[in-house]
């Protein structure tokens, strides 16, 4: 029985946005019997509904309002109205994503600690550590499935993993597998196992890749106490004269404005729109934004240090075949300034279909040097660099001044610029990248400039002081007790690891953090 | 990054073959003049030596049709794609409304072209010369459309997937657990 709340109900928590961070949460609050309304810009799509098709399924799940993009990252002169990569959609981004789960290493929760001054970087300790987040993680990991965790086995590798295992192995790294997936490799939580079928980007249409889609959503839905209202995009939150967050208004999939009233409310937007949120919700009593004292929010975005590398062999490789992603090198992962850098990065095995491939190849390139890799197409082997980029102040998201969205708001701009370690690393990764592939036979290899973020980080930090960021250690905002940020724009660094298992850690975290500080009458 | 063109005009096949209009090669070739670059312009028309396909212009002057063809085979050259998958990529600008932009931006080639010493893009007969004026081209918005549209104009068609091996959906034929995911045997 789905629930159904009034919208004067003022005793919900509201939680806006239902991906790795919202639908988590709204999942675990419902389990504890916490009333809650979540409200979601996107439709329902579910596996039956996904694509095998990348333009199709991108027109289908792309989040493509309105943005703008600023600073000397190639994003903003390549696709410069879509910073991101990221879904509108029930379940969010865990749509889209391929799966990698890997946790923190320790050091990364310690980054001005371990890497010392870096200069132009707003680096930052994490108020929690990896010993902390160690039970939250193993239950993200039992609840996502994992592989290579707990008793859960790995995947088997496909053409594009053994390519890069073999260049790996020659080039004597150690740390090579078909990595850590929520993707199972046997069947698990009712969902059945992964069938090599490729297009993890568009959704898995076996929902053998966990996504809170067709997870979290529906079972919190059937406790009765999750109301999920979908294509509902929040255009403000209000609150009281004392400070305390109280609603939010919301524009309804047929353009009617409503007020939803809370007791709790949980922004989990992604780390463009949360912070765009908190900014459009100024008011004369927080004149520049809510939760903003620290004037922290929307900065120190982070999207990760990322590019990829290709390589053409003398013969078939076929890489579309089987799981994207389940493929990675992790020795370089390691914080080893030696390299001329601090921080490290993963190579995960990546493949794009060939209409994909034509725009992010070397977006803009034309004539014979571009198209004659792309008829090398079926010899390509593919991966992906994700590395930890630098929290920088005059990195953020700001409110654009010009561009105004379908509802009279401002777009949020998305300003980056390369920090010179973030530059020294992805060319460090680049040349590694293509020492693989060389030494598996590869002819030619291109060294291939960032896709719009996927992983977009950092803009309502958590820090110990409230000075220094956004939110404490829960995701409680400094400011404002009852306002919670539940997403990936929590992050005090980006770390080398694909960001969505840490999100849900700290989200079933986060829940029991609420639902304890509900009943001991704290909110 | 644009969203490529309306699915229904990239399925559509050209029906407007001069064969199904009871052409035969022999009345193609009276009825036209060659343009260069292995393209035969006719009144109205623009085909294939061969009459394996022909395309009918509507809004665009057949001249600038077969100008444009040429000039998308060029930014994305690819020598085992015939000129009709290219035909399918452009046909979209020969409306009413795309087709003062693109006359213009063809005389502007053509221009360009003369300027090299050439009586016409089509009259550069190697590829290298005609890359060359359009590299002198390359900022300008006409370039960039007509590139830009090409990436999913032309990637996008799931006829020309198979000429790179790409194979495209594989859900409803089981994914490739028991077709190949882990076949590779060369390395």
């Amino acid at each position: 029985m789905v629930a159904k709340f009034d919208l004067n109900d003022d005793s919900v928590v509201l939680i806006i946005g239902t991906g790795a961070g919202g639908g988590v949460l709204a999942n675990e609050l419902a389990q504890k019997g916490v009333k809650v309304v979540a409200l979601e810009a996107g439709g329902r799509y579910l596996p039956e509904d996904y694509i095998n098709d990348e333009w199709d399924s991108f027109a289908q799940l792309a989040w493509v309002d309105p943005r703008t993009t600023s600073g000397d990252w190639r994003v903003a002169r390549d696709f410069s109205g879509l910073p991101a990569w990221i879904v509108k959609a029930v379940g969010g981004t865990t749509i889209h994503w391929a799966g990698a789960s890997l946790r923190f290493q320790d050091h990364e929760w310690k980054t001005a600690s371990h890497y010392g001054h870096v200069a132009g970087a707003n680096l930052l300790d994490w108020p929690i550590d990896g010993a902390e987040l160690a039970p939250w993680y193993e239950k993200a990991e039992t609840k996502l499935g994992v592989t290579r965790t707990g008793d859960r086995p790995g995947l088997p590798g496909n053409n594009n993993f053994k390519v890069l295992e073999k260049g790996a192995r020659a080039l004597g790294y150690k740390e090579v597998h078909t990595g850590r997936m929520a993707i199972n490799s046997i069947d698990y939580d009712e969902r059945q196992s992964c069938q090599q079928t490729g297009f993890c980007f568009q959704g898995c249409k076996w929902g053998a890749k966990w996504s809170a889609a067709y997870t979290d959503i529906p079972r919190g839905e059937a406790t009765g106490n999750l109301e999920v209202r979908d294509r509902c995009h929040v255009l403000k939150i209000e609150h009281d004269d004392k400070g305390r967050v109280t609603g939010a208004l919301y524009v309804d999939k047929d353009g009617n404005q409503h007020v939803q009233k809370a007791r709790v409310i949980c922004v989990a937007g992604n780390s463009i729109e949360s912070p765009r949120l908190l900014l459009n919700s100024a008011s004369a009593m927080f004149p520049d934004g809510l939760a903003n004292s620290s004037g922290q929010v929307g900065r120190n975005y982070m999207r990760h240090v990322t590019g990829s590398v290709y390589g053409v062999f003398e013969k078939p490789v076929r890489m579309w075949r089987g799981t994207t992603m389940a493929g990675i090198i992790q020795d370089e992962a390691r914080h080893d300034p030696g390299r001329g850098f601090v921080g490290g990065y993963e190579l995960e095995t990546l493949s794009l279909g060939l209409p994909f491939m034509a725009a992010f190849l070397d977006p803009g390139g034309w004539g014979r040097g571009f198209t004659s890799a792309l008829d090398g197409y079926e010899n390509m082997a593919g991966m992906w660099i994700v590395g930890e980029d630098m929290a920088q102040e005059t990195n953020r998201v700001t409110l654009s001044s010009t561009v105004k969205d379908q509802y009279g708001l401002p777009v949020p701009d998305v300003h980056f610029d390369d920090h010179p370690n973030d530059i020294a690393m992805r060319n460090h990764a680049y040349k590694l990248g293509e020492a693989v592939y060389r030494a598996a036979g590869a002819t030619r290899t291109f060294p291939t400039p960032p896709y719009p973020s996927t992983h977009n980080l950092g803009t309502n930090r958590m820090s110990e002081k409230a000075r220094d960021g956004v939110v404490n250690k829960h995701g409680q905002s400094h400011d404002i007790a009852n306002l919670f940020v539940s997403d990936g724009s929590q992050f005090t660094s980006g770390a080398a690891e694909n960001p969505t298992l840490t999100i849900v850690a700290l989200a079933i975290r986060q829940a029991d953090f609420i639902a304890g500080e509900l009943s001991r009458q704290n909110l | 990054m644009k969203l490529p063109a309306d699915k229904n005009s990239k399925e559509e096949s050209m029906t407007n073959s001069p064969e199904r209009r009871g052409l035969t090669r022999r009345e193609l070739i009276a009825r036209s003049f060659a343009a260069g670059a292995g393209l035969i312009v006719g009144a109205g028309f623009v085909a294939a030596p061969d009459a394996a396909w022909a395309y009918e212009a509507t809004a665009l002057k057949p001249e600038t049709m077969a100008t444009l063809i040429r000039m998308a085979r060029d930014i994305y050259p690819h020598d085992r794609l015939g000129d009709e998958f290219y035909v399918l990529a452009v046909k979209g600008y020969d409306t009413a409304e795309a087709a003062p932009e693109i006359e213009a931006g063809i005389a502007a080639l053509n221009a360009a072209a003369q300027g090299a010493g050439h009586a016409g893009y089509l009259d550069a007969g190697w590829e290298d010369d005609r890359v060359v004026i359009l590299r002198g081209m390359e900022r300008s918005a006409f370039f960039q459309k007509i590139r830009g549209g090409l990436v999913t104009g032309l990637y996008n068609q799931k006829a020309v997937w198979p000429l790179f091996g790409y194979e495209g959906e594989s859900f409803s034929q089981g994914g490739y657990i028991n077709r190949g995911f882990d076949d590779i045997n060369w390395l």
